[in-house]
């Protein structure tokens, strides 16, 4: 009623033409250079946010899940992932903008010693200060979700693996890896799709004005300057059929395959 | 790495406290409160969240009970639909929402009061994936058929069992679902934005753009809210945990 009607009409919509009757016009001018730029910098934020803050998140459940650390350790580690998780949207761009912002603190701790930021082609605003921002919360969304697979892996395997002689590396090379790798790769889609569908953090940081897809759409359908409602729905399904494509084709697959070993 | 996620923090709360020239002091925080827009967008948010979550409880402890114990087969088509708002993000959703209930024979927008309904409605529909996976775990851990063939040889029905067995023996996984849906809900922006609402997210995105120092005091405060919520769920959640190791080694 909320999720799958209101999708439908929008399938509809975007084919309808500015004049009324069926068209594809709207899908045509998905192939617009400025259409294009912006599915392209979404995709290359989202790739490389889910990648890097999956591998780190990874390597800090690794850290965690080890144990030989206090327990508190794991404890902080773990709310604090629920925390920085869940903290994107508004208050997230401002902390950056307090701190790595024209004016923020780290800004201006670098101007102190003598090295000007902006200066040096560095933006808040651009590619790079976008992805730090959005590997806030998406390394802590990899701890969160990653940490219940670690916690899987038998003690048993790791003995039988040290039975048979293997040294640590090939326990993780062929025996924790293989039985990971589904779940670490499942959780990366849904890494990606987080930061592709991300609007709200985007919006605080530039105002809408960053090329992104979904930046483009809000601006599309209901922007001052550009407005074509049509090509903006265009640009929308296009967003939802590529996240349909990853989430039946690949995440559900992998997560059948992640399941079989962690029963 | 630790510096990395403690960074941005520090230097948002440094700059708080910067809200009178060359004092530190809460001054910021003081002009924040006394601001004319900011009690009402945020007990509208307030109220949001509240109602999500009982509607979401409403709607996804049945579900969620009736699937465990009925009709195990419908569980893949559950999980289909936790995963849909990873694969419609919320400003597709909220246009397509606009587009649908904008015209008759649902014109549902007309009014702030129906859209703010609407509103409620879609954060329904966003908590579900995490509601459901609270209760769903929660349900795990008890032994639903068991309390229910009690409950129902001892001759309640199917209302009382839901509220007086199935919702007493969840309180944890409950809680734990309705505090994530509150952070979430809470400074939600993209939909209550589109949808024209005085929620407390535009009311953040606003303040960024128009003043200098509250916006730190703001995502401060932000902050703090989002800890207190996951601060609570875990705090009840270890507490449950001991309860049922102690249960056990009885």
């Amino acid at each position: 009623m909320f999720l799958i009607g209101p999708t439908l009409i929008l399938a509809y919509r975007s084919l309808e033409g500015s004049e009324g009757g069926l068209t594809f016009d709207n899908y045509r001018q998905l192939a617009s250079d400025a259409v294009i730029s912006s599915y392209g910098m979404s995709i290359k934020i989202s790739l490389t946010t889910a990648i890097l803050g999956g591998l780190i998140g990874f390597l800090i459940a690794w850290v965690v899940s080890r144990g030989g650390l206090p327990p508190r350790f794991r404890l902080i580690t773990t709310t604090f992932s629920g925390v920085a998780a869940n903290f994107a949207g508004v208050p997230l761009a401002t902390a950056f903008v307090f701190t790595l912002g024209r004016v923020g603190l780290i800004t201006a701790l670098f101007k102190w010693l003598g090295v000007d930021l902006y200066k040096s082609g560095f933006s808040l605003y651009s590619f790079l200060g976008l992805t730090l921002v959005y590997l806030y919360f998406q390394m802590p969304l990899m701890v969160l979700t990653i940490l219940p697979a670690l916690d899987g892996l038998k003690r048993e395997w790791r003995e039988a693996a040290e039975n048979l002689g293997a040294t640590p590396f090939q326990y993780w090379r062929h025996v924790a890896l293989p039985v990971l790798m589904p779940s670490i790769l499942g959780t990366m889609i849904l890494l990606f799709g987080n930061a592709f569908g991300a609007h709200a953090t985007a919006y605080a940081l530039t105002g809408g004005l960053f090329d992104l897809a979904t930046l483009l759409i809000g601006r599309q359908i209901s922007g001052d300057v550009l407005h074509n409602p049509g090509l903006g729905y265009a640009v929308a399904m296009g967003m939802v059929l590529i996240m349909a494509f990853l989430i039946f084709f690949v995440y559900l697959p992998l997560q059948r395959r992640s399941e079989k070993w962690l029963k | 790495m630790t510096l990395y996620f403690l960074i941005p923090l520090g230097a948002t709360f440094y700059w708080s406290l910067r809200g009178k020239k060359d004092v530190l002091g809460f001054e910021a925080y003081r002009k924040l409160f006394a601001d004319t827009n900011f009690l009402p967008s945020f007990s509208q948010s307030m109220v949001n969240a509240v109602a999500t979550i009982f509607l979401s409880l409403l709607i996804v402890v049945p579900t969620a009970y009736w699937v465990t114990l009925r009709l195990p087969k419908l569980r893949p088509v559950i999980e289909f639909i936790t995963l849909l708002p990873f694969v419609i993000p919320a400003v597709v959703l909220v246009f397509a929402i606009i587009l649908l209930y904008s015209r008759p024979p649902l014109l549902l927008t007309a009014t702030y009061d129906s859209s703010r309904v609407v509103l409620i409605c879609m954060y329904v529909a966003l908590s579900f994936p995490y509601m459901f996976r609270s209760v769903d775990n929660g349900l795990r851990a008890i032994d639903v058929r068991t309390l229910t063939e009690a409950a129902q040889s001892l001759g309640a029905n199917w209302v009382t069992i839901l509220f007086r067995v199935i919702f007493p023996n969840l309180r944890v996984a409950l809680l734990s679902g309705a505090l994530l849906t509150f952070a979430i809900v809470i400074g939600e922006l993209t939909i209550a934005l589109y949808m024209a609402q005085h929620t407390l997210g535009p009311y953040m995105a606003d303040l960024t753009r128009s003043k200098v120092y509250e916006p730190s005091a703001m995502a401060i405060v932000a902050f703090a809210i989002t800890w207190a919520a996951m601060g609570i769920i875990d705090f009840v959640g270890r507490g449950a945990s001991r309860h049922a190791q102690m249960t056990d080694s009885d």
